[in-house]
């Protein structure tokens, strides 16, 4: 991690001082440890699942797996077409986690741009792009999301991940704003100005490297909400659709054997996004703490 | 202080009118005839034609956007498909019910945040301190779906304690969980927030003045230390107020409750073009009109911020 961040001598020392304090920070490493662990499992999800999350059972072994309890063959119990709920669970991994880097991509390539040109040109520039900000913050995220969602008539998951960065850009080119607007004042940037730098690189080599840790805390804590999103778009069927196995998407599945008392189905799909979104919590928090980002939110 | 108000309220008029425009742009350019999204499959040419004279759709995009925008302005948000009813009754009748429940919540987590917060700051790194705090950092983490269902399959299903899913006659024992559920990001969020101001206020050299007075703690933190530590407190509630109609989206799915949230939920299900637009707009502007509230009283509280 610190290879990758270190490549300028002049910055490298924020991000190794980062590293040094973010390494003696408990729960930061601790959400490193589990987010390390969900890449790793939901790139090898194949060598972790003990079934094919697809299969359904119940043909080749019966109805005694049709939403079966929690066994040692099935540790997570199966659902109603007697498919395996861990191995569910675990290639869900790979749905929540694509969700979350995409939709953050997303919003990062709106975010920061629009961000900068706001902070760094100000006048009517910052006006409008201000202005489009606090119309998108007004709507309610989650509503304007499906909202969005559902004028598409067969929306796939590019769609999903696409509307979400749609929405989620918001917080990212405040944070982006804040920064350049804090920094174009600063001497160095005079400097460069004085010196007849073309604004371009002014903006893409001397202010934006410095702008960029309060916006990583930024898109990481936004991570977790992301994901929690998509979750809650899969369950009110909006995201992704069956036989996918996408974590919210389960725990939609389950909900209508709560009643009978087969909670299996829904339990465990919920502790999987909990325990993403708290590790990527932990990571951020971790981040803000590091790089000593004070985020007004 | 008047100046004040009037500068905050004009501010927010463009910011309506976007909120207006991206949803017309979001419902009338995408790709998709409203026409045939309406009538399905099954629409023959000449419905179709008609459905789109009836709606105003064959005329040119501007003058339909400006015809649209006279009629929000007049309180017009136009009349569904589905049920043929107007939009804005429809958002009158499911009024109640989401005011009664964000309300709920948000008192609830408010009050359960504050003394849990609280008490973490004082005792700081006591047993109180990190179990409460790891149930706040469990409740900002968990979807807000799960715990619902979680809440009803304890509570309603196996204990029997609660009444289940809907609305009921509307006593208060079916509000109880809906509440709760939607009350625990607040609730958690608020906690997390109130202890960390607590710790950065009680460490300020007029607590230490007023604990060297010989000032009774219980004074001390109440009435020294809560009020300072309350400000961030109050200005995050805009943002939990977003939270909330958020939240109330699903929390009303779940539990069967007749809100704007469940509302706008089954019109997007059924593609109710003009229920969709009413409702996403109603609660744009409601969180705006709160914004707008906080923002104001927040001017009235710190008279510095008046002035910037």
């Amino acid at each position: 991690m610190t290879d990758a961040v270190k490549p300028r001598p002049q910055t490298g020392n924020l991000w190794q001082e980062a590293w040094i304090r973010f390494r003696r920070n408990r729960l930061a490493m601790a959400g490193l440890v589990m987010v390390v662990f969900l890449i790793v499992v939901a790139v090898f999800a194949p060598f972790f699942a003990p079934f094919d999350p697809y299969k359904q059972l119940i043909w080749s072994e019966g109805l005694k797996v049709r939403l079966a309890p929690p066994t040692g063959t099935h540790w997570m119990g199966t659902d109603l077409f007697g498919r395996d709920i861990m191995s569910r669970v675990i290639f869900g991994a790979r749905i929540s986690l694509q969700i979350g880097i995409f939709a953050t991509v997303v919003s990062l390539c709106i975010g920061v741009p629009l961000g900068a040109a706001a902070g760094f040109f100000g006048g009517r520039v910052d006006d409008l792009i201000s202005w489009l900000i606090n119309v998108v913050f007004a709507f309610p995220f989650f509503l304007f999301v499906l909202a969005i969602i559902a004028v598409f008539r067969n929306p796939g998951m590019l769609v999903v991940f696409t509307a979400i960065g749609l929405v989620n850009w918001v917080s990212i080119a405040r944070v982006t704003r804040a920064q350049f607007i804090s920094l174009r004042e600063r001497e160095y940037v005079e400097a460069t100005k004085a010196l007849g730098l073309p604004t371009r690189r002014v903006i893409f080599r001397h202010i934006l490297p410095n702008a960029l840790a309060p916006v990583i805390v930024q898109a990481t804590l936004g991570m977790g909400s992301v994901i929690m999103v998509e979750a809650g778009l899969a369950f009110i069927g909006f995201g992704a659709q069956p036989p996918i196995p996408s974590w919210g998407l389960m725990i939609s599945e389950g909900q209508k054997y709560l009643a009978t008392g087969q909670w299996w189905w829904t339990l465990f799909p919920g502790v999987a996004i909990m325990f993403t979104v708290l590790a990527f919590n932990f990571v951020g928090d971790g981040l803000r703490d590091a790089l000593d980002v004070r985020l007004k939110r | 202080m008047l100046s004040y108000v009037i500068r905050k309220v004009l501010y927010s008029i463009p910011v309506v009118w976007g909120v207006i425009t991206v949803v017309f742009i979001l419902i009338n350019v995408v790709p998709g005839d409203p026409a045939m999204i309406m009538m399905g499959q099954r629409g023959d040419e000449e419905t179709l034609t008609k459905i789109r004279a009836d709606m105003g759709l064959d005329l040119p995009l501007h003058v339909q956007y400006v015809r649209f925008l006279g009629q929000v302005c007049r309180g017009d948000l136009g009349t569904s498909y589905r049920t043929n009813e107007k939009v804005t009754d429809a958002i009158s009748d499911h009024l109640n019910a989401t005011v009664r429940l964000a309300l709920g919540a948000l008192v609830l987590g408010t009050a359960l945040g504050v003394t849990m917060g609280v008490i973490s700051a004082v005792k700081q790194y006591s047993f109180f301190d990190y179990s409460a705090m790891f149930i706040a950092i469990a409740g900002v983490s968990a979807p807000v779906f799960w715990v619902g269902l979680l809440l009803l399959m304890t509570f309603a299903y196996w204990l029997g304690w609660a009444p289940g899913a809907g609305f009921g006659d509307g006593s208060f024992k079916y509000l109880i969980l809906p509440m709760i559920t939607l009350g625990v990001r607040p609730g958690a969020l608020t906690a997390r927030l109130t202890r960390s101001c607590m710790l950065e206020v009680l460490n300020q050299d007029y607590i230490r003045t007023a604990f060297a007075k010989g000032l009774p703690e219980r004074i001390v933190v109440l009435k020294h230390a809560l009020k300072n530590a309350m400000i961030p407190v109050i200005t995050i509630v805009g943002t939990q107020i977003s939270e909330l109609l958020s939240g109330a989206v699903l929390t009303e799915t779940i539990f069967a409750w007749p809100g704007i949230g469940r509302l706008s939920v089954d019109s997007l299900l059924a593609r109710d073009l003009p229920m969709i637009r009413g409702t996403v707009i109603f609660m744009a502007v409601i969180f705006l009109a709160a914004n707008l509230l906080v923002d104001i009283s927040y001017g009235f509280f710190d008279p510095r911020i008046r002035y910037e």
